[in-house]
């Protein structure tokens, strides 16, 4: 007990005597959490429009006028011809082309209907089939106020049609940034608990203190919770900033208990520090190391659902993403922030990031040799 | 007079693969010596303390170090040695002071032991104005001889020392080695690797290295006169210029 005493004594000096991981500690929590949100948007705005109006009717300005009015466009083109409107396209002045026919209102009247021709960019998917999905709906829409104003007051309706509304409950305005957010912290802190405590330990291996350490009497368990124990305090002490920022900027307040939040932290940072340490046994230098962190927080994000949705991958992925410690933090965070879960609702959770650290930590003790 | 053993090694190898880094060395080292290792670069010299202080398994042979077994007990060795590495090994982001008192404190030492030996070594070192400083803001010698006091800090029975004195100047150089003197009237073993030949002259006994095996070991007076050499250095490189391995 009196050496790892010492051992933490020392840790905490060397962590708090660095300038450089002071400033990731506490400075890059606050830009991450600041600046990401507000850039991470899923929202798809500022598509650029370019339409070609053969008709040049009171519909078809109605139906342009409505579509630029709607916030997702901005009309950058107004062509003559389907072919300058595509050379807008290619020279990259316009995400989407409208093309009206010169028969639009006279069909629209006439026939009550009037085929519109629309051709997409997709080179971004996702905001071509986003931009497409708003224009179809705008069109829609139009159609429909076209047909009440020439219809007048029918005795019935001639097509029945099913009318979906839908309430969106938990985040009812749809705000992405309640859902970020609380994904953006578990990443800060996953970076923090494995990455930070594996480039501590390796860095000891640069300098050769390790090999000083190796030759008295520490006992190996010693020297790992010397190790673990301040990177916890670290990684908890940079959930409460966090979740401070959350509160503070995005008016954030978790609708579940932050016991349930900090108790799942708690176990969580347990088996994202067993990451680390197995990275720190299996490289030598802090450029090795850095390599191989560098990969896994990606693989970690993009198979965590932080960006993308977890429910629209395939089946394999969907495997990878249950051996990804990362996604079931997040999937606790966002339903404890936003759905205000218990610790009874997360329990499966918390037993499977249970078996994550025992297992990360006992192939990490393991592994860790005092002799060659 | 019997003397007593403690360090005793028989035909103790160490091979990685198909390259015998240490093969079959055999000698003792007696209680309050100065045993000097010589060889030249990639000899097997630091494989061969590694294997003694317990960060290395050996591949075969026998030793024991201060009573203990090289192979069951080596966290019992580690409590009875210290070890000064060929690189630098105090925390440069610690002072001087808070150096002297981890270590200390990792192998056992109460606190009371701690703040009163740390004052009489820091006076001993004249280093009492630089306690509070950063290690990493001294110049190398005074690191050197803070490194070799906390090594021997909680008063083991051998201390193993990597060529302590490399890079350091001649006037540091001489002031270590009566640190070493000192550490041995005081009945502590010194093991020491190095390079210098006239260093080689301060020890009591000298073995050499040459290709992994012991090629030589006596008094440097027996040495002399075994190669008829005027010098240690004519003995080393008598000796030296027959090793086929190259330095690593």
């Amino acid at each position: 007990m009196r050496t790892l005493r010492f051992l933490l004594q020392k840790e905490f000096r060397q962590i708090f005597r660095d300038p450089a991981i002071l400033r990731i500690i506490f400075v890059m929590p606050v830009m991450q959490l600041v600046l990401l949100p507000m850039a991470a948007d899923y929202e798809v705005k500022n598509i650029r429009l370019a339409v070609v109006d053969h008709d040049h009717s009171v519909y078809s300005q109605q139906l342009i006028r409505k579509i630029s009015a709607s916030g997702y466009f901005l009309l950058t083109r107004y062509a003559a011809s389907y072919q300058e409107a595509m050379k807008a396209v290619e020279s990259d002045a316009a995400d989407l082309v409208l093309e009206l026919p010169s028969s639009f209102e006279k069909d629209l009247v006439k026939e009550e209907e009037a085929p519109v021709f629309m051709a997409v960019n997709a080179i971004n998917g996702v905001k071509a089939s986003l931009g497409s999905a708003y224009l179809r709906s705008i069109v829609q829409d139009f159609n429909q106020q076209v047909r009440a104003e020439w219809l007048q007051l029918p005795r019935f309706n001639p097509e029945p049609v099913v009318q979906v509304t839908s309430s969106n409950w938990y985040n009812p305005l749809m705000n992405y940034r309640y859902f970020m957010v609380p994904g953006i912290l578990v990443i800060l802190i996953t970076m923090i608990g494995s990455f930070l405590a594996a480039l501590n330990i390796v860095r000891e291996k640069e300098i050769g203190t390790i090999e000083q350490i190796n030759v008295t009497p520490i006992r190996k368990y010693q020297f790992i919770l010397g190790k673990l124990i301040p990177f916890w305090v670290l990684g908890l002490a940079i959930l409460s900033i966090g979740l401070l920022i959350a509160r503070i900027v995005y008016g954030i307040i978790p609708a579940g208990s932050l016991f349930t939040i900090y108790l799942f932290a708690a176990v969580y940072l347990l088996a994202v520090l067993g990451i680390g340490l197995l990275i720190s046994s299996y490289t030598q230098t802090q450029q090795q190391a850095m390599l191989i962190s560098f990969f896994l927080i990606m693989v970690f994000i993009l198979l965590g659902g932080l960006y993308t949705s977890v429910d629209s991958m395939p089946q394999w992925a969907r495997y990878l993403v249950k051996l990804n410690p990362v996604s079931y933090f997040i999937e606790v965070m966002r339903m404890v922030v936003l759905k205000g879960s218990g610790t009874g609702e997360i329990k499966g959770h918390l037993i499977s990031i249970l078996a994550f650290a025992l297992f990360f930590n006992t192939w990490a003790v393991l592994s860790y040799r005092k002799r060659s | 007079m019997e003397m007593e053993k403690v360090i005793e090694v028989k035909q103790l190898s160490k091979r990685f693969g198909n390259f015998t880094a240490v093969d079959a060395i055999t000698f003792d080292v007696y209680k309050g010596e100065i045993f000097g290792f010589l060889g030249a670069n990639g000899a097997g010299k630091t494989t061969a303390m590694r294997m003694l202080s317990g960060l290395s398994v050996p591949s075969s042979g026998e030793a024991k170090v201060a009573g203990f077994d090289v192979y069951r007990q080596t966290e019992l060795i580690k409590r009875h040695i210290g070890y000064m590495s060929q690189r630098f090994s105090l925390y440069e982001d610690l002072t001087v002071r808070e150096n002297i008192r981890f270590y200390a404190g990792i192998y056992g030492m109460s606190d009371a032991f701690i703040r009163d030996k740390t004052a009489s070594l820091l006076q001993q070192l004249h280093m009492e104005a630089e306690a509070g400083k950063l290690v990493k803001s001294l110049p190398l010698g005074w690191k050197q001889k803070l490194a070799f006091s906390v090594a021997i800090f909680h008063e083991p029975q051998i201390v193993f020392l990597d060529e302590p004195t490399g890079g350091v100047d001649p006037v540091t150089r001489r002031e270590f080695w009566n640190l070493i003197y000192e550490a041995a009237a005081s009945g502590i073993t010194v093991f020491v690797t190095t390079h210098y030949m006239d260093e080689a002259e301060y020890c009591s006994r000298v073995s050499i290295m040459v290709d992994g095996r012991m090629d030589a070991l006596g008094t440097p007076a027996e040495l002399k006169k075994q190669f008829d050499a005027a010098s240690m250095d004519e003995v080393f490189l008598r000796l030296a210029r027959k090793a086929v391995r190259t330095a690593d």
